[in-house]
């Protein structure tokens, strides 16, 4: 038999946490109409970078593929040539695939890439109807042109050698003496990222 | 041009696949089927953060005869398929699959031979969703996807030529042992 505090009070304190609860903000996230921003550093779709005047940075070295625990990037290396030229280098990525049905976002593809060409982006609204759609081929995965960027093939635009070419001389406040020396916070930035 | 203009100003007309397409979209209930860790995601979608409940689908049926979506949550294994084929049998018409997550989706990094390649070896899948696991925001967005795919499919006469139109595509399009692409 219940007691006479159980049978009185219990109740009212129960509807109590429901009528406390009505006067709280709600906690949900309205989620298509207002996005919750990810954590800096999310794993989300991949996006091949570029250089500065536009040149791939994919050199076609499949260390991505490599260090892909699903086997789900597939790349195919070629030759540049003097008259076809995507990448600053001797080699750059003819063929890269990405199955987004296979891909984990591990992130292992990241840290094996040698040049920083393969960054994760923050996009996560991925799904799709079709299997073959969600295989991301290399004009899915490409880096938007900024300015000053041209879509290869092209010469290299930032120095004749390949050293001014990396050290960016043909960037706005490159020196002689020695490189274009970024700006601390670019530093702070890059390193916050890798 | 006939009907519209003798109504009344505040009447609107539609077709009967739009008005069918916007209830049924309007409740979707989805099957209880969580396999691995997609439905530890799966249940935070439906909790009040995320909150299932605003698009009509707050109510994880157990039973798949009160079901029109079955989620499929996890890696589906070779013994769990013959299950997962029945309870998508008992769900009745109109019903719908979505695949959450890599595993379900092809088999993910589970390549081996414990694990079904793909729940669309079983089952038809109408909405992809990849990610290990994805966060509920794209589960939700996965969900929106599927509702607009509800929204604008048919009904009746031109189903049935819809269907035939994707029989015949399907047909005539070249088999993957014939395709010569960048693959090799």
């Amino acid at each position: 038999m219940a007691s006479l505090k159980q049978q009185l009070w219990d109740p009212i304190a129960g509807f109590g946490v429901t009528f406390r609860t009505m006067f709280r903000k709600p906690v949900t996230v309205q989620y298509p109409f207002e996005k919750r921003p990810t954590a800096p550093r999310f794993h989300g779709r991949h996006q091949l970078n570029r250089h500065p005047d536009g040149l791939e940075k994919c050199i076609g070295c499949e260390l991505c593929a490599w260090a892909c625990p699903a086997d789900a990037i597939y790349v195919e290396g070629a030759d540049n040539t003097e008259d076809e030229r995507f990448s600053p280098g001797e080699r750059y990525g003819r063929v890269y695939q990405i199955n987004y049905l296979r891909c984990i976002f591990c992130g292992l593809c990241i840290e094996a890439c040698p040049t920083r060409a393969l960054t994760m982006t923050n996009e996560y609204e991925l799904a799709d109807d079709d299997r073959a759609k969600l295989i991301y081929e290399k004009k899915d995965l490409l880096a938007p042109l900024l300015p000053g960027m041209e879509e290869p093939p092209h010469d290299m635009r930032l120095g004749d050698s390949e050293r001014d070419y990396y050290l960016g001389a043909g960037l706005p406040g490159w020196s002689e003496s020695g490189a274009a020396v970024p700006a601390k916070e670019d530093v702070e930035s890059e390193a916050a990222h890798s | 041009m006939g009907i519209e203009e003798k109504l009344p100003a505040g009447v609107l007309l539609t077709t009967v696949e739009g008005v069918v397409g916007y209830f049924r979209k309007a409740s979707v209930w989805p099957a209880t089927f969580g396999l691995a860790c997609c439905a530890i995601e799966m249940m935070t979608t439906g909790g009040p953060v995320y909150d299932t409940g605003r698009f009509g689908m707050e109510v994880f049926r157990a039973s798949p005869r009160q079901a029109d979506l079955m989620i499929v949550a996890g890696r589906v294994s070779q013994k769990m398929a013959p299950v997962l084929r029945q309870i998508y049998d008992q769900m009745p018409e109109p019903k719908w699959v979505l695949s959450m997550g890599v595993c379900a989706s092809s088999g993910g990094m589970f390549n081996n031979y414990a694990i079904v390649q793909g729940v669309d070896h079983v089952v038809p899948v109408d909405i992809y969703l990849p990610g290990c696991p994805p966060r509920p925001e794209m589960l939700l967005d996965a969900i929106l996807k599927l509702h607009h795919k509800i929204q604008t499919s048919k009904l009746g006469v031109h189903k049935e030529q819809e269907l035939e139109e994707q029989e015949l595509t399907a047909l005539e399009s070249a088999s993957t042992s014939e395709m010569k692409g960048l693959l090799r």
